[in-house]
């Protein structure tokens, strides 16, 4: 890869068409190295549970749903399903109601205690934090909001809140103070200018960031087999299925699992970049 | 009514002192210029005026009312920036409009006043446009009829027009002082560039590291500096000075020829004077030429009067070139004097 | 309300959130960690350390971040300067290169399976070739490499693309001029790639690399659904003493370590790829 790399850059003029083609292939392959393993996995989920399980297989789809109809009739199935939204949009909800206006006091304020409070957003971001769950099951437990969709979003949402944090501020600091100041004179309070000015340029940034959020609730494994008992998300139970379930309900799972994360990724793709953009520095 | 007196306001920035105990008060209708290099303190003094700023002491009072502790939106204002600060996402009716819905005036006023200053600043065919669609002096324009709109008691205005071209800027400079005049509110405008000071202000107070050093007409100004900062900063080419030696009787002697000057004055003075106030004639400053640089309509000489440099400009006719000798006659009347210890004219 | 103290308001919600549910189950991992019966002790770490499998799953667990993280860095910064010099068709390349960015490590692990499983499409594939005439199955006690393999593939699959899309934003900050300056002053296209965008891409770096180290250490689910117990790593060792052996404070122990690793390589690598002062963009 690196070798190829170092051919396309350094290739004189008269083999430039050779250097050409090099990189397109490189491109070519990149783009089938992503592509191709999520196509396997459409093939398994469009068979039948038997042609998943047969030998050897087919490489075109047979667009039978038997295995995604085998999957919504395993039993919890849909329940964990329904867990996983239901986590992943508390998390969306709590992780930019608790971070945007902490992303908006560091691009507007200078404050005593800021590079303090930095630090700590940026700690969180370094901490392996799913090890935290074992922890807090125990509080859980003890305070009520064990094994509930609410107590799982709850560390999610310190999951998200670093990157809430860090990308409201790069999206805050996108809008120039003035426009703001230009509200005030024109009559509007603080509260007024941010719900008539701020707020209306931020929404789609915000939007892309509550997505973000959305999907890291979505994806995470470990705190929530960790949390979750009886209210399963989809991504526990498949974890906890794992050993026994068989195969096309693991591949129907996972390509549930992954249907979203496609269409977000769809969506916040604009704003991916300038979102890391600011936040790395 | 709107006088504003702006009474010992002070404004400090951790230990960097901003601006020090500035007393100013502009009448009623009048145009202002708070005219200063980057960093004299002129756009702190316009936002503390705004309330974008809060002064660390002092008071500041709009129209017999202290206005200080209110908000930006109570004060009676209406400011310009210079970014323009025109709203992304609304069309430019509604940038106009802006402030009129925040009053929760009814539809029809809002359009009727949209219309009218749309009108007045020539931008009626774009009210449909978002910012996006505009150019930068489109937008200027857009973001002067939002002020005017507000029919304000006061405008503030901070180097609206040091992001356009050089043509554009003296064509919104002239539409803007004509707008003006007839909206009779008070206007407040700060900017680096003296020559749009001279010909918007009805006076100007030049500011110089957080001070106001001289607040006066703009002709009491170019021509009566009250201090030798101000002598140095009006004026392209600036005021030449050079050193004077007291003689007896108020008579001073200035790289060898003699002035009539100040009487009442300690050991030395400081002579200064315009460089389009000085001719060359067979009796005068001895000046070795440096430097021509012809301007078109004249010449800008620079020579070396006894050691200071010295700039004037002559009739573009005659014929000198550089390690000329010239003997350069200053007109009398003009002539000013500062004292080096002060900094201030005497006179 | 004094203006001063709006930006205190504004930080208090994330400040309270991190305190409640970042910084207190972190003290109560440490205390249950060093805590026994008889009090306080090292006896928990004793007993994970001692144990026969802690030293093969750390090896595993350190030897595969060695292994993938340089990989995905390598091809990280291959895909972002091909992108970077890419005119039509940006943007759909981009959106490929980015999906696995929204693939949880569970549905990477269960996209893997389907190609290595017994009856998966490599075995298909070496089957329609000839190379083989029964399927061979990989993903077992036989084949350990295979399974390294596997896991390998899964990992630098999946998460090559989060180090893509910093790695993108922050060559989008590096301002072209640089590049025209070093064109002029006769600069090859590699020479450029080492001296400017490599060195002005180190705050994006530093970002990734420890953003990544720190996610390799705590790799989990896709060990999980390719190797099961036949690869242990730290985290599913973790995972073992909370929910297979029940033993809590043998689980604090071990969530202490993996901390304490991802902590010494966080110092490593922001050290070694520090910003001199004043050397910013």
């Amino acid at each position: 890869m690196t070798a190829s790399a170092t051919d396309i850059i350094e290739t004189p003029a008269d083999t430039r068409k050779s250097g050409q083609f090099l990189y397109k292939a490189s491109v070519v392959f990149l783009c089938a190295w992503v592509i191709v393993p999520l196509y396997f996995l459409l093939i398994n989920t469009l068979s039948s549970p038997e042609a998943v399980n047969a030998f050897p297989k087919s490489f075109i789809p047979e667009f039978d749903l038997g295995s995604l109809a085998f999957f919504a009739n395993f039993a919890g199935i849909l329940t964990a399903l329904k867990n996983s939204v239901l986590v992943a949009a508390l998390t969306m909800v709590m992780s930019i109601a608790i971070g945007a206006p902490a992303g908006y006091a560091l691009s507007r304020f200078e404050f005593p205690g800021k590079g303090l409070f930095r630090l700590l957003i940026l700690l969180t971001r370094a901490f392996p934090l799913p090890l935290l769950a074992l922890p807090l099951a125990v509080m859980f437990i003890r305070t009520g909001p064990d094994d509930t969709a609410f107590g799982l979003a709850l560390v999610h949402t310190t999951l998200a809140i670093p990157f809430a944090v860090l990308i409201t501020f790069s999206l805050f600091s996108g809008i120039p103070i003035e426009l703001e100041e230009a509200a005030w004179t024109l009559g509007c309070t603080r509260f007024t200018a941010f719900t008539k000015v701020v707020f209306p340029l931020i929404l789609p940034g915000i939007t892309a960031s509550a997505i973000f959020a959305f999907v890291i609730s979505w994806n995470e494994v470990f705190a929530a087999a960790v949390l979750t008992i009886e209210n399963r998300t989809l991504t526990a139970f498949l974890l906890q299925n794992l050993d026994t379930s068989p195969l096309h309900l693991k591949f129907a799972g996972g390509f549930i699992l992954i249907v979203p994360a496609l269409i977000f990724i769809f969506a916040v793709r604009k704003y991916l970049f300038a979102m890391w953009g600011i936040a790395n520095r | 009514m709107a006088e504003i007196q702006i009474k010992n306001v002070a404004k400090r920035f951790g230990s960097y002192q901003a601006l020090h105990d500035i007393n100013l008060t502009i009448a009623d209708q009048e145009f202002m210029v708070l005219l200063g290099a980057s960093g004299c303190g002129k756009s702190t003094l316009l936002r503390i005026i705004a309330g974008l700023e809060t002064a660390t002491t002092g008071e500041v009072w709009i129209g017999g009312r202290r206005v200080d502790h209110l908000s930006p939106k109570d004060r009676g204002i209406a400011m310009v920036f210079q970014n323009y600060a025109v709203f992304p996402h609304l069309t430019v009716f509604e940038n106009i409009g802006f402030g009129l819905r925040m009053q929760k005036l009814p539809d029809a006023e809002v359009r009727r006043r949209v219309e009218r200053t749309a009108g007045l600043m020539h931008i009626d065919q774009l009210l449909k446009r978002y910012s996006g669609e505009l150019s930068g002096g489109q937008r200027q324009r857009v973001a002067v009829a939002r002020a005017l709109a507000m029919e304000p008691d006061v405008i503030l205005m901070d180097e609206p027009l040091s992001n356009l071209d050089a043509l554009l800027r003296l064509e919104m400079r002239a539409e803007l002082k004509g707008v003006l005049a007839e909206s009779n509110t008070t206007a407040i405008y700060v900017t680096h560039d003296q020559v749009e000071a001279m010909s918007l202000a009805d006076r100007i107070s030049v500011m110089h590291e957080g001070r106001i050093v001289q607040a006066a007409t703009p002709v009491e100004v170019y021509r009566n500096p009250a201090e030798r900062f101000v002598a140095g900063f009006i004026g392209n080419p600036p005021m030449n000075f050079l050193p004077a030696n007291r003689l007896e009787g108020g008579r001073w002697q200035v790289a060898g020829q003699t002035y009539n000057g100040p009487a009442t004055a300690n050991g030395a003075v400081e002579f200064a004077i315009r460089p389009e106030d000085i001719t060359p004639s067979d009796s005068g400053l001895p000046a070795k030429v440096r430097l021509v640089e012809p301007l078109g309509a004249h010449l800008l000489v620079t020579c070396d009067v006894d050691g200071s440099m010295f700039r004037a400009i002559l009739e573009s006719d005659l014929n000198v070139k550089a390690g000329d000798m010239l003997a350069l006659a200053p007109q009398t009347d003009r002539i000013r004097w500062f004292d080096p210890q002060t900094s201030l004219a005497v006179a | 309300m004094n203006p001063r103290f709006l930006p205190y308001l504004l930080i208090l919600p994330v400040t309270l959130f991190l305190c409640l549910f970042f910084l207190y189950p972190f003290l109560l991992v440490a205390k249950q960690a060093f805590s026994t019966a008889s009090g306080l002790s090292l006896e928990n770490f004793r007993e994970v350390t001692g144990y026969w499998k802690f030293p093969i799953s750390m090896k595993n667990t350190l030897l595969l971040a060695a292994i993938v993280v340089p990989i995905q860095l390598a091809l990280a910064l291959l895909m972002a300067t091909m992108v970077n010099r890419m005119q039509k068709g940006r943007d759909l390349i981009l959106y490929i290169w980015t999906i696995p960015l929204g693939i949880s490590d569970l549905a990477a692990g269960i996209i893997w399976l389907a190609i290595f499983e017994q009856s998966g499409f490599l075995n298909s594939m070496m089957n329609g070739l000839g190379v083989v005439d029964r399927p061979v199955n990989f993903l077992s006690y036989q084949h350990p490499m295979i399974v390294f393999v596997a896991i390998m593939l899964a990992e630098i699959w999946r998460a090559t693309a989060i180090m893509l899309v910093i790695l993108v934003a922050g060559i989008g900050l590096i301002p072209k001029e640089y590049y025209e300056a070093a064109e002029v002053f006769g600069a090859s296209p590699w020479k450029r790639f080492l001296r400017i965008t490599l060195p002005m891409l180190r705050p994006s770096l530093q970002t990734a690399l420890v953003l990544r180290v720190i996610l390799a250490f705590e790799i989990f689910a896709v060990v999980q659904a390719l190797g099961g117990t036949l690869f242990p790593v730290l985290m599913g060792e973790t995972y073992a003493y909370q929910f297979e052996l029940l033993n809590g404070g043998a689980a604090a122990a071990m969530a202490l370590i993996i901390l304490g690793i991802s902590i010494a390589f966080t110092l490593i690598i922001m050290r070694a790829l520090r910003v001199p002062k004043g050397a910013t963009i």
